[in-house]
């Protein structure tokens, strides 16, 4: 009896404590900082139309349309290059497998690079146009100040800016996505298999994760300069630093590491890992690392493998989850780099004083 | 009791280890048109973006309508318009556009955002240009689509920082008159900011002077006057012609100061060549020129000078450095 009570008794307590809990989360996702507490509820209107109109300069600006008609044109390029020459390019391959519209986004004759290099290439570029002057042209136009003495959350901002430049990229990733299938489909004239296309869907929301971390980084540096010129040319230095210079020292560095034939199998490890991870460190690494795995289903480490871990190993491809778990830390690093340029871009907004102009 | 607009107390804001804002004291009723007087750099914007809470307070507090503005920068945002000097709009949109942005911002239901928005452009007197594009605005325009703005979420404060910096006299003008037909109308309470003082004279029913982060006198315009001009609030100044009158009859110049010296309102005489400044208590021109003439001298020119800006700031510079 005394057991039943008590039981009952922790059970309401636990069912109270959970309901708290479920109402300070929901106070702590849905209320900014600028938020009044007692009437918690965060205003989604004014948000949803800021998005609106973020959304519609993307597309009326001519910076979007022109770098979405250079990145269509290089993808359908790709597209009839791989296509040309009676598919040849999708149907040779030593491995026996028959993916072949996984093959459409990853091999071509040799003309032009495949469709997953242009977009690993040209999404940089795309992410950095639009959000390199986010900030601070509203503050060089003067509507920054307008803008902030209304009654928005500092933050929402900076949140709409980010989420339209995210469905703008998305919308664009899809379409090509989708044109690619398409395409595909009318000149193969077989469908996709069901492990095909999520794939792909897979790979599209990806690579949007990768774009919006170059997104995030311009975003970052509007926030931080006065000047768009400024964050523009630093956006792409950095993009031009991550794809030319930082391979260059991290042979340079790899070379001195580098063990004689004679070496232990331990050196050889070593040398083989510290290569591994200093490429690591890329950005647009990391997403070549994702796009092999998940487009390339054969692909079953991105790493060094040992041939103890090879052993036994069966020359077949992966299942799809398999491939996602192999990219899991790539993909967790990229969010990790995401995440870690929203955060500082939200710092250093979200104490600056907000003069009308410069 | 008189409802409170804007309460600021003690508020101090630091850039380094200048002192922007110090120490400053003010309130402000309800309905009431404050001017806040100052020159560049005073610290006038900054304590605008503090009471908005779009910059940090170091120390001291701020409330509007009685809601603290750093705290709940949200709530004061919902009651007060602001007009930046120098505002921005969206060029590539129209101005109806941007405002209905604004009205959008301030979760406005869009019907009566709407109704709202075209009798205020009309109100403002840009209902025949509200479908061009902003770009192609003037700069009175634009200031007055920045009233628009301000006025579109039915504020109960508005607050303008240098509103007529770049406008022409007659723009000025409307634009001032605008501004108190408003507030007379609604009861709005405006904090007017400018440098000019004839623009703050027009409209604002209290003044303070802000010079250097500091508060020097605060209060409406005819006792400020009285207060500062109290000793001497008559300025003469004129040039006398020497030239070929050099008989026996003509006094030197020296006589003649003397002889202006003895007139009984007048406080000061200053004479460098021919130019002589008087300062008296009273309106003496009559009596100087006749003075002049019947010393022997020709009058070139006698002028009362007007008390501008500047010499209300030398005043209170003045009295600043002797205490």
């Amino acid at each position: 009896m005394k057991n039943k009570v008590l039981r009952t008794g922790i059970l309401k307590l636990k069912e109270l404590k959970l309901r708290d809990w479920a109402r300070q989360l929901h106070s702590f996702v849905f209320t900014g900082e600028d938020a009044k507490t007692d009437k918690g509820t965060f205003p989604w209107a004014p948000f949803k139309a800021m998005v609106q109109k973020e959304i519609s300069d993307h597309f009326r600006n001519w910076r979007f349309i022109i770098l979405f008609v250079i990145i269509s044109l290089a993808c359908m390029g790709t597209l009839f290059a791989t296509l040309a020459d009676g598919m040849k390019a999708i149907a040779v391959d030593s491995s026996g497998n028959n993916f072949f519209f996984l093959n459409l986004f990853t091999k071509s004759n040799g003309t032009l690079p495949p469709f997953f290099g242009f977009v690993g290439f040209l999404g940089p570029l795309f992410g950095i146009s639009l959000g390199f002057d986010a900030i601070s042209s509203e503050q060089h136009r003067g509507t920054l100040s307008r803008v902030m003495a209304q009654p928005v959350p500092r933050d929402s901002i900076l949140n709409a800016k980010f989420l339209a430049g995210i469905i703008v990229i998305s919308v664009m990733f899809f379409t090509l996505s989708f044109l690619v299938l398409g395409a595909g489909l009318i000149a193969i004239g077989i469908p996709p298999t069901a492990e095909e296309f999520m794939r792909i869907m897979v790979y599209t929301v990806l690579s949007i994760v990768y774009v919006s971390f170059w997104l995030n980084l311009a975003i970052l540096f509007s926030v931080r300069f006065k000047q768009s010129a400024t964050s523009a040319l630093l956006g792409i230095a950095v993009w031009l630093f991550f794809t030319i210079f930082y391979p260059l020292i991290a042979n340079i560095i790899i070379k001195a590491y580098e063990p004689s034939k004679f070496a232990s199998p331990r050196a050889i490890y070593f040398y083989e890992k510290l290569k591994f991870y200093l490429v690591q460190l890329m950005p647009n690494e990391l997403f070549d690392g994702i796009t092999s795995a998940i487009l390339v289903p054969s692909v079953r480490s991105l790493g060094p493998l040992s041939m103890e871990q090879l052993q036994g190993a069966i020359p077949s491809s992966l299942p799809l989850g398999q491939s996602i778990l192999l990219v899991w830390p790539q993909f967790t690093g990229l969010l990790a780099l995401t995440l870690l340029c929203f955060l500082l871009s939200y710092v250093v907004f979200m104490r600056r004083e907000i003069r009308s102009r410069g | 009791m008189e409802e409170k607009s804007i309460e600021i107390k003690g508020l101090t804001k630091k850039y380094g280890g200048r002192i922007a804002v110090d120490n400053l004291n003010l309130t402000i009723d309800k309905g009431e048109i404050f001017g806040l007087l100052g020159p560049n750099g005073a610290g006038k914007s900054t304590t605008i973006l503090m009471i908005l809470g779009l910059t940090e307070v170091d120390s001291g507090s701020v409330k509007v309508c009685g809601i603290d503005s750093s705290r709940y920068p949200l709530e004061v945002k919902k009651k007060v318009g602001y007009l930046p000097e120098d505002v921005g709009f969206y060029n590539d949109y129209s101005g109806l556009q941007n405002l209905m942005y604004i009205a959008r911002l301030n979760d406005i239901p869009e019907e009566g955002a709407k109704k709202a928005a075209l009798d205020i452009l009309a109100e403002v007197g840009l209902d025949d240009v509200m479908h061009n594009k902003v770009a192609s605005y003037s700069r009175g325009m634009r200031q007055r689509l920045g009233l628009a703005d301000v006025l579109i979420k039915n504020p109960e404060v508005i607050i303008l920082d240098e509103p007529t910096l770049g406008l022409d006299p007659e723009g000025v003008k409307k634009f001032l008159q605008l501004i108190v037909r408003l507030s007379r109308k609604k009861g709005i309470t405006v904090l007017f900011s400018s440098h000019h003082l004839h623009q703050i004279q027009q409209v604002c029913d209290r003044v303070g002077i802000f010079v250097k982060g500091k508060m020097l006198a605060e209060g409406k315009i005819s006792s400020l006057a009285q207060q500062l001009f109290s000793k001497n609030a008559f300025t003469l100044e004129g040039v006398v012609s020497t030239v070929g009158q050099e008989d026996n009859s003509t006094l030197s110049l020296k006589e003649l100061v003397q002889k202006m010296d003895s007139i009984p309102e007048v406080v000061h005489v200053e004479m460098k060549d021919s130019r002589f400044v008087v300062e008296s208590h009273k309106d003496v021109s009559a009596e100087l020129s006749r003075m002049v003439v019947q010393s022997g001298y020709g009058l070139n020119f006698l002028s009362k000078k007007e008390y501008g800006l500047d010499d209300i700031y030398h005043q209170y510079f003045q009295e600043d450095n002797n205490t």
